[in-house]
């Protein structure tokens, strides 16, 4: 008992003080990717070709985020510096759309619940998961949520075992022929109003498989999603930025926060 | 390569080969269906596991077995017509490839114990519930009842469903039924364009993104001939036991947090995130994703992105030691690990389990040291061997390989070799085939490819360790109370989508 609370004096506090101090990224990380087609004189097409799941159309140059992998091979691939993978972590939306990038359309991040729905669930959201053809990835990056230096609990969020203890669901993958059934029967357990987040590439446009003919590529219609959190997987700030969001927990100080740490961050190029 | 006749080493008229190196499809002799299964059941009488078996074009059956201590691979290779005389019942570790051959292919094989479904193809306008799809084993009797749990599990962790034969707590007999993450991982990565092939490869099971990629990136550069520069193949040893690391650091934290010792759960959760913002900073992906390419690695970590790493490991190291040394000697802990899930050496060799699975019941074998590729030929991890077979043993192998990958980190991030990171790579050479091995954290991933006569990919077989290692699962729960089941679960800890593909 003695050497459980020495080890945990050892340990110390580990908590991040996110979102009130802005995430610190290596310079290797690759966040939100910034297009300026006006540098693309060449009209090569690298971009277009190296992508693996043609998020990227060259001319006239866009970049669907819902199907981004983030894995960089479009910046490698263009000789202008014409795509350039960010460090802003920020990259969830409220409607699919939003998540199609061009250069003359300002991002738009997500917006906060409405006054009724912030009020039945801002101090307090219930959200059952759900993997549908997930490969681990987005799993193991939305569970890592709740280790102490992330701390979901602290706002108020926690996943639960029962759909009917939830207040909505979290889908990951790009929702499998065997698996269709089974999201429907869990969505339809969770009592109205329910709120829908889908996660990472596969659930937001099927991914690499969204070809395969074994898969819905991403969430069927009939399920309405609330909230598009991209990557492949995204990283935990990135998922826990898209929940508090969704809370209006984030507001424009901390916004700013985040803005200057990008632009002052090593990862910037 | 020929076809060798030595008695000593057991492999008697089968077809030789090494992990990672290619051979022409001319080489492999085709046999008759009756010799094929003579020379299979010699190779595994003499003391070689099945690998693989599998078809690799309509009517023809082959497999692969391994000899570890010889470090060889023997090939076999059979035509056959639409059905052919199942091995399960002489060679059990054969059942779920049998079970694979003839969902995929429509070729029975005959005399099959349990030929059901392996992943279930639903119809999407009759979406079929595990009921309605397959009939279960039940045990009869009074006071027997049976429960089922899943698809969606209560956890945030990938679906299947677990059927539970019980008289009371005690559980007499379990039956898995997956596929439910079956996303057709196989025909992407035979359709992809070769360059995009990796990040299929990278999301086979997604906690082993790095195995997976580095098995694909193996069979790739095997079949063009080429390997890459010694700095990329150390670094490549690196991203492959952060990963181990990663991944089993999390796990003994979950092992904790299923018995109820949270500060250990805390603590180890907190610490494995080290591992992978370790990878973070060599790939940009905490899961190392975009790390490989054919060829090599797309990323050189310049000296601050190794001196961070280093910073990072031995600050984790320290933390790790103390964290072990409290959770091991936990009374609490301890005698829940002690005497559950218990599985025999000879029932592990019988089912073909591999990776710490195997280890914890006295198998010894890795193939970072049977099979050795890439820095594994000139840098060795010992093999870490108990022999418990319960989850104490599961959970101590994989604590003892922490210590060892740990010190192979250092050594290899001390004395990173300079030069280049990557090879270009050339067509893929006409009419090869090659079987790539790594030791994933689970175990041993294989891939197997094949070329045709333009050197197009026609054939792309993966084997995630998880393939052997679930009925292992079910075999670790007869006789266990039915409660202890998360804990059996987590300390195997199998890919749900790396079985289904």
């Amino acid at each position: 008992m003695t050497n459980v609370l020495l080890e945990r004096l050892r340990q110390g506090n580990r908590t991040s003080r996110f979102p009130r101090k802005a995430p610190d990224f290596p310079p290797s990380y690759r966040g939100r990717p910034l297009l300026f087609p006006s540098r693309c004189t060449s009209g090569c097409r690298g971009c277009e070709e190296v992508c693996p799941t043609r998020a990227v159309h060259a001319e006239p140059l866009r970049l669907d985020l819902g199907a981004c992998l983030f894995c960089g091979r479009c910046e490698e691939a263009c000789p202008a510096e014409a795509i350039v993978f960010s460090p802003d972590h920020r990259l969830s939306v409220s409607k699919r759309e939003d998540l199609m990038l061009s250069a003359e359309k300002e991002f738009s991040l997500a917006g906060a619940l409405d006054a009724k729905m912030k009020s039945l669930l801002g101090r307090s959201l219930k959200l059952r998961q759900v993997s549908a053809g997930g490969c681990n990835a987005c799993e193991v990056e939305v569970a890592v949520l709740g280790i102490v230096v992330y701390d979901l609990g602290r706002f108020g969020i926690q996943y639960v075992a029962s759909p009917r203890h939830a207040d909505g669901i979290l889908i990951t993958g790009p929702v499998t022929k065997n698996m269709v059934h089974a999201l429907r029967e869990t969505y339809a357990a969770v009592p109205p109003p329910k709120l829908v987040i889908a996660v990472g590439a596969c659930a937001l446009s099927g991914g690499l498989f969204a070809n395969t003919g074994e898969t819905l590529a991403g969430v069927p219609d009939d399920i309405r999603v609330d909230l598009f959190i991209p990557g492949c997987p995204p990283h935990p700030f990135t998922l826990l930025d898209g929940y508090l969001r969704l809370l209006g927990k984030i507001d424009q100080k901390m916004d700013k926060r985040f803005r200057d740490a990008v632009s002052s961050s090593p990862a910037s190029r | 390569m020929a076809i060798l006749s030595t008695p000593s080493t057991g492999i008697v008229n089968a077809f030789r080969m090494d992990n990672c190196v290619a051979v022409p499809m001319a080489d492999i002799p085709l046999c008759h269906e009756d010799d094929f299964r003579r020379c299979v059941m010699q190779c595994h009488e003499d003391g070689a596991r099945l690998v693989a078996l599998f078809m690799p074009e309509p009517s023809e059956l082959m497999a692969v077995l391994s000899a570890d201590e010889s470090g060889e691979l023997a090939v076999v290779r059979a035509k056959i017509g639409n059905s052919f005389s199942s091995l399960t019942a002489e060679l059990p570790s054969a059942q779920a490839f049998e079970r694979e051959i003839q969902e995929a292919h429509g070729v029975r094989p005959e005399g099959h114990p349990w030929p059901k479904p392996l992943r279930r193809h639903a119809d999407l306008e009759e979406p079929a519930s595990p009921e309605s799809a397959h009939s279960f084993f039940a045990v009869q009797g009074s006071g027997i009842h049976e429960v089922a749990v899943g698809p969606v599990h209560a956890g945030v962790i990938e679906p299947g469903h677990f059927r539970f034969q019980c008289a009371g707590e005690t559980v007499l007999h379990l039956e898995i039924q997956l596929g439910y993450q079956h996303r057709g991982v196989e025909a992407a990565l035979r359709n992809a364009a070769p360059g995009s092939r990796i990040s299929v490869a990278e999301s086979i099971a997604g906690d082993t993104s790095i195995g997976h990629g580095l098995a694909h990136t193996g069979a790739m550069e095997a079949l063009a001939g080429v390997e890459p520069p010694l700095r990329a193949q150390a670094l490549i040893g690196i991203a492959l036991e952060l990963e181990r690391l990663s991944n089993h650091v999390g796990d003994l934290g979950a092992l904790c947090n299923d018995v109820a010792f949270l500060p250990g759960a805390a603590w180890l959760g907190r610490i494995r995130g080290d591992f992978l913002n370790s990878l973070l900073d060599l790939s940009g992906n905490r899961l190392g994703r975009g790390f490989l390419c054919p060829g090599g690695i797309r990323f050189d970590p310049d000296d601050t992105c190794r001196k961070s790493i280093l910073k990072k490991l031995n600050a984790a190291d320290k933390d790790l030691q103390h964290v072990l040394d409290v959770v091991f000697r936990a009374p609490t802990v301890v005698s829940r690990f002690e005497q559950t899930g218990k599985l025999s050496r000879a029932l592990a060799d019988t089912l073909g389990l591999v990776g710490p699975a195997a280890r914890a019941c006295g198998c010894d074998r890795d193939v970072r040291r049977d099979h050795p590729s890439g820095i594994f030929r000139f840098a060795q991890i010992p093999v870490t061997v108990n022999d418990a077979g319960d989850v104490m043993a599961r959970a101590f192998t994989r604590a003892v390989e922490t210590r060892r990958s740990m010190r192979f980190l250092r050594e290899q991030l001390e004395l990173l070799p300079p030069g280049p990171i990557a090879v270009t790579m050339p067509a893929l050479l006409p009419d090869h085939f090659v079987v790539s091995l790594t030791e994933g954290w689970r175990g041993e991933i294989v891939h197997m490819a094949m070329t045709d006569s333009r050197g197009a990919l026609v054939f792309y077989k993966v084997v995630d360790p998880s393939f052997h290692n679930w009925l292992g699962l079910a075999m670790a729960m007869r006789g266990q109370l039915i409660s202890d089941f998360p804990l059996c679960n987590k300390s195997f800890n199998l890919s749900y989508a790396g079985h289904d593909l």
